[in-house]
Order: C-alpha cells, then structure tokens, then sequence
C-alpha cells in the first residue's frame, strides 16, 4: 500500500526577477515499510522535495497524497493534525535548548488527550527506546550530537507517527555515531512498522538502512530503484560516483595505482574490476580459471556488502597468464553472471 | 548620617525625605514612571517587535502589508527626539490622563517613546531564535501560536530579558528628562531643583541615585538572563 504518493511535483522559488526551479515535475511513491533512501549532492533538491510531504514546503503545482489523503487541499487545522502523523529529524537536530529532554519529547504532546500522567509514562517510553531515560532531566547543551538527535527521534515519535521524515539526520555526527542512529531508525521500522524517508549525500547511509533508494540531481530523480538493483548496475554517472565512494572503491583504486606506478604489470598482466552479486559465485570461478586457462588471480582489494540479505562484492585483482588464455578466462567468468571491467593503469580524471 | 548630610549638603537635606519635593517622593515618582511606562511601552513594543518577526517573509505568517506598515511606525517612531515627543503628544496626554504635568501625564510619551525603541529590540533578540527550531515545530503540528509563545518567546527569553534590561535603563534616562519638563521624579529634582537653583549637591546626589537605579537594573538584568540561559 502507497503510504505517501508525490505526483508531478514542481517547486519554484522565486527570488526578486529570477526564478528556481527547484525541484521539477518529479512523482515518487513510497509503500509502507519502506526505508526509501534520497541521495543527491546538497542544492540537488531533494529537502525540497521532501519536505512537500508534511507541506512545510507548499508545492508551487503538483499533487500531494498521504494514506490516500491530499495534503495541499487541507485547511491549517487539518494539516496540523495531519502533521502530527508525520515524525522529522533535521541535521541539526533542532531541539529547544530551553527544555529539558523530557521536555522536548513532551513538547509534541502539548494539545494531545492524554492525561499527566499517562503524557509522563509516554515520554519516559519514548525515551528509552532511544536509550536515554537516564538523562531526562538534562538539558540539550548537556548532551553530545548522537544523544540530541536520539533525543529528536523520541520527539518526532511522540505522536505514534507511520511515517518519520530523516532530513540529513547523520550529516552531522561522525561515522560511528551515525551507524548508532542509523541502526535505530532500522530497529523501529521493523519493529514499529514505520515508513522512512531518509534524505543524505552519503551512499553509506543509504547502503546500511534504505530497501529503495532514488537519486536526485538538479531537481528530478535520475534514477531509482531497490537498493540491490542500484548498486549492482547503476546507470548513471552520479550514481556511479556514489557507490564507489560508499564502497571505498575510488580511495582503493588510487592506491592501486599508485602502487602500480612502482611496480608496473608485466605484459602478461591486466589490472581488472571484479563485481559479482551472491555469495557462492566469485570464489569457486576463480579456481577454476586457474584449473582451466592457467590464469592465476592476485586481489589486491575486495569489498563485500549484504544488501537486503544479499552480499554483493567488489574485487580489483591482477590477471597473469596468457593473453589469450586470459581473454577467455574473463569472457567464461562473464558468461556465470559475474562482471570483469579492465581497468587503466593510469589514474582516471576525477 | 542625617546629622553628616545637614552639615556638608545642607541643600539636600532642606528637601526633606517626604513633601512634594522630597527625595522619598521623588525616588517613588521616578520608579512609578519607570515601571508604569516599561510595562505599556513594554506590551506594546512586544506586541510590535512579535508582528515584525512574525509577518516578515521569512516569519510564520508572512505579510508584505502589515510589516511593512509595523516597521514603519517602529522607524518612524524612533526618528523622533523623546522631548519632541512630549512636546507634540501633549493632546493625547490631555486626552488620555486628563493632565500634562506629573507622573502619571509623563508615563503617555513614556511609553510611546520608549516602545519602537524595544520593538526593534524584541524583533532582533526574536529572530536570532533558529529558523530549524521553528521549523521542527512545525513539523511536529504546533500552531502559530503555539510558535510564538513556546519556540520565539520561550527559547528567546534569555535574550529578551537582556534587551529589556537595555530598554528599562534607557527608560530611567528618559524620566529624567521627562522630568526636566514637569514630570517629576529625579530629573524634577535634578534639574529644576538643583541646576536651576544652583544647589550643586542636590544635583549630585540625585545624578547619584539614577545612577544606582541603573545599576541595580543591570544587575537583576544579568541575573536573570543568566538564569533563564540553557544554552
């Protein structure tokens, strides 16, 4: 079931004589359960975009569907309800300095119908499915970055949410904690049921919490798909840049060469890209185009990630043996589903 | 003490404590005055400086008219010297306290002097509260009022107590001023009394007591603003 549906939405700002387009005649639908992943570099306008969901960004045309409901057409009390359905995190983390922890998670349930007391066991809850029932009574200075936006995400859960909005929620934090957060937001959309929409520039992000994941550039989606489909055969250039920062693969590559530069191959040698998906495929194959063509495999890096329960590898490996031999090798191992690119001993323009 | 200031500030003590021109009298004329215009003058510039911050572009209800109306008052309002101010209120001082001399005739110019003065203050103090912090609000189903009182008033009042405590020393200043035109208080004895009349020592000594008065308001000022700082 389509939990949000965005149709043909276009945002343009207009600033004195000039206007932005800013997102452009872009639809994006989004079932319920999703982790759906947004990646775009910033300005790409994918904020825009998404915030068109809870209307904190009206679309200047297009059509706007939550659970079936259209949101442009509602009055301001309505989509203040309406909004309370839809939980957000920011990249900065946008707590009330004021209050204290409890305080901030109670905010959101300032009009609700609950009672003191069943608002207080609420809060007390919340906070420790975040982890942070001991430090209730701190206030947000107290706090380091993981803790304000675990913070955050028990506020934009106050009012049971289907839905939770992560606007560049671990942009900010460093690697460690980010994963924290990340496994968070995996932990309640399993458990709770929860529709996420995760907006990043990091492909990391992406690769340990989204299923679907779309790629944004200069206001339209230039490609999208399931997670595993996106990084094992992407297609634009963008997104190929993407991945291959998010797998190391660019900084491996590098160092490749420059190693290469030393020591170069001999003419017997070929530097190639192995990438193969499943876990049963590469390593047998590469036996046995020793046994059958002599072609003996030195893997100077390999990467393997599980993506939605599928491992997906990434191997740059050295070649040896005979040029034809070698041919063939590469063209039976491409005929079992794994794919060999040869790549250049010099390093490629950025 | 009484007995020090008969001998070495004979003026200051002729005045007496209680009487029309006593320094008791005085000192109760200058803090009515204060208080009174701080809390019209206050309402309104609160009032005015919430409007701008609100209808701006950029606010929760923007509104090019209405803040384009607000900031011109605000602008205008602060153009105009106070003791013309005095001068040109003094019909709706009539009006308004059926009077144009004393304490409560001074607190109409009071407060409309003093309050695009804070208005322009609130708004500064309001808009450096984080547009994310609104915004989350937002997105979380709060109202507009809702936003005005629990994001802007609540998270900016740190910052709002040390423009108010700017606000209420310029205020001291312009009592005494106020003063020097008929509206009693300090600046009554100031100048009337003391520069007029040459009793240097009742010029001090009352120059000595605003003095106080501000530093006394500065200090409950920091105090507060501390207390109320998270941050």
């Amino acid at each position: 079931m389509a939990v949000i549906e965005l149709k043909d939405i276009n945002v343009t700002f207009k600033q004195k004589d000039q206007s932005i387009v800013a997102v452009q005649k872009e639809s994006i639908t989004v079932e319920k359960g999703d982790i759906y992943g947004i990646v775009g570099y910033s300005g790409a306008g994918k904020s825009t975009l998404v915030r068109t969901i809870n209307l904190l960004q009206k679309p200047t045309s297009g059509s706007v569907k939550v659970n079936g409901t259209e949101m442009t057409t509602l009055s301001d009390g309505e989509l203040r309800e309406r909004r309370k359905k839809i939980g957000m995190i920011f990249q900065h983390f946008n707590l009330m300095d004021e209050l204290t922890v409890f305080g901030n998670v109670a905010q959101p349930l300032k009009h609700s119908k609950l009672s003191k007391d069943e608002k207080k066991a609420k809060v007390n809850h919340l906070l420790e499915l975040v982890g942070l029932d001991d430090r209730s009574q701190n206030y947000p200075s107290q706090l380091s970055g993981g803790q304000k936006q675990r913070v955050a995400i028990a506020r934009a859960l106050a009012n049971d949410p289907e839905i939770l909005i992560s606007d560049e929620a671990t942009s900010a934090l460093d690697p460690k904690t980010t994963n924290q957060i990340l496994e968070i937001l995996t932990r309640l959309n399993k458990e709770l049921g929860l529709t996420i929409v995760l907006i990043t520039h990091e492909m990391q992000a992406i690769k340990e919490a989204a299923n679907k994941v779309a790629v944004m550039e200069n206001g339209t989606i230039i490609e999208r798909g399931s997670l595993l489909e996106i990084f094992t055969n992407p297609q634009q250039k963008l997104t190929k840049d993407f991945i291959n920062t998010a797998t190391n693969r660019d900084e491996a590559l590098t160092k490749v060469q420059e190693l290469l530069v030393e020591k170069p191959l001999a003419t017997d040698e070929r530097l190639v890209q192995i990438n193969y998906v499943g876990n049963d495929t590469a390593q047998p194959l590469l036996s046995t185009i020793y046994a059958d063509y002599q072609v003996t495999t030195n893997i100077l890096y390999s990467n393997m990630e599980i993506l939605t329960q599928t491992p997906v590898g990434l191997a740059i490996a050295i070649f040896k043996g005979q040029p034809e031999n070698t041919n063939a090798a590469i063209a039976s191992l491409i005929d079992h589903g794994v794919n060999v690119t040869e790549l250049d001993v010099k390093q490629e323009e950025a | 003490m009484i007995d020090w200031i008969a001998q070495n500030l004979p003026g200051v003590y002729e005045l007496g404590w209680t009487g029309d021109s006593g320094w008791g009298t005085a000192i109760g004329q200058t803090l009515y005055m204060t208080v009174g215009s701080a809390i019209f003058g206050g309402l309104l510039g609160l009032a005015f400086g919430i409007g701008l911050v609100i209808t701006d572009d950029s606010g929760i209800s923007p509104n090019r008219i209405a803040f384009q109306i607000l900031d011109k008052v605000v602008s205008v309002g602060r153009a105009i010297p106070f003791i013309i101010m005095v001068v040109a209120f003094s019909p709706l001082t009539q009006l308004i306290t059926g009077t144009t001399i004393g304490a409560t005739a001074a607190l109409v110019p009071l407060s409309l002097g003093v309050f695009p003065f804070y208005a322009r203050q609130v708004q500064v103090a309001l808009l450096g509260v984080s547009s994310g912090k609104v915004e989350a609000a937002r997105a979380f189903g709060a109202s507009k009022w809702d936003i005005i009182h629990d994001v802007y008033l609540r998270e900016g009042r740190s910052e709002l107590v040390r423009v108010s405590t700017v606000t209420m020393i310029s205020l001291v200043g312009l009592t005494a001023m106020a003063g020097a035109i008929g509206g009693g208080g300090l600046g009554t004895t100031a100048i009337v009394t003391g520069y007029q009349r040459f009793q240097n020592d009742v010029m001090w000594t009352a120059t000595i007591i605003i003095l106080l008065f501000i530093v006394l308001i500065q200090f409950i000022g920091d105090l507060v603003a501390r207390h109320y700082s998270h941050h």
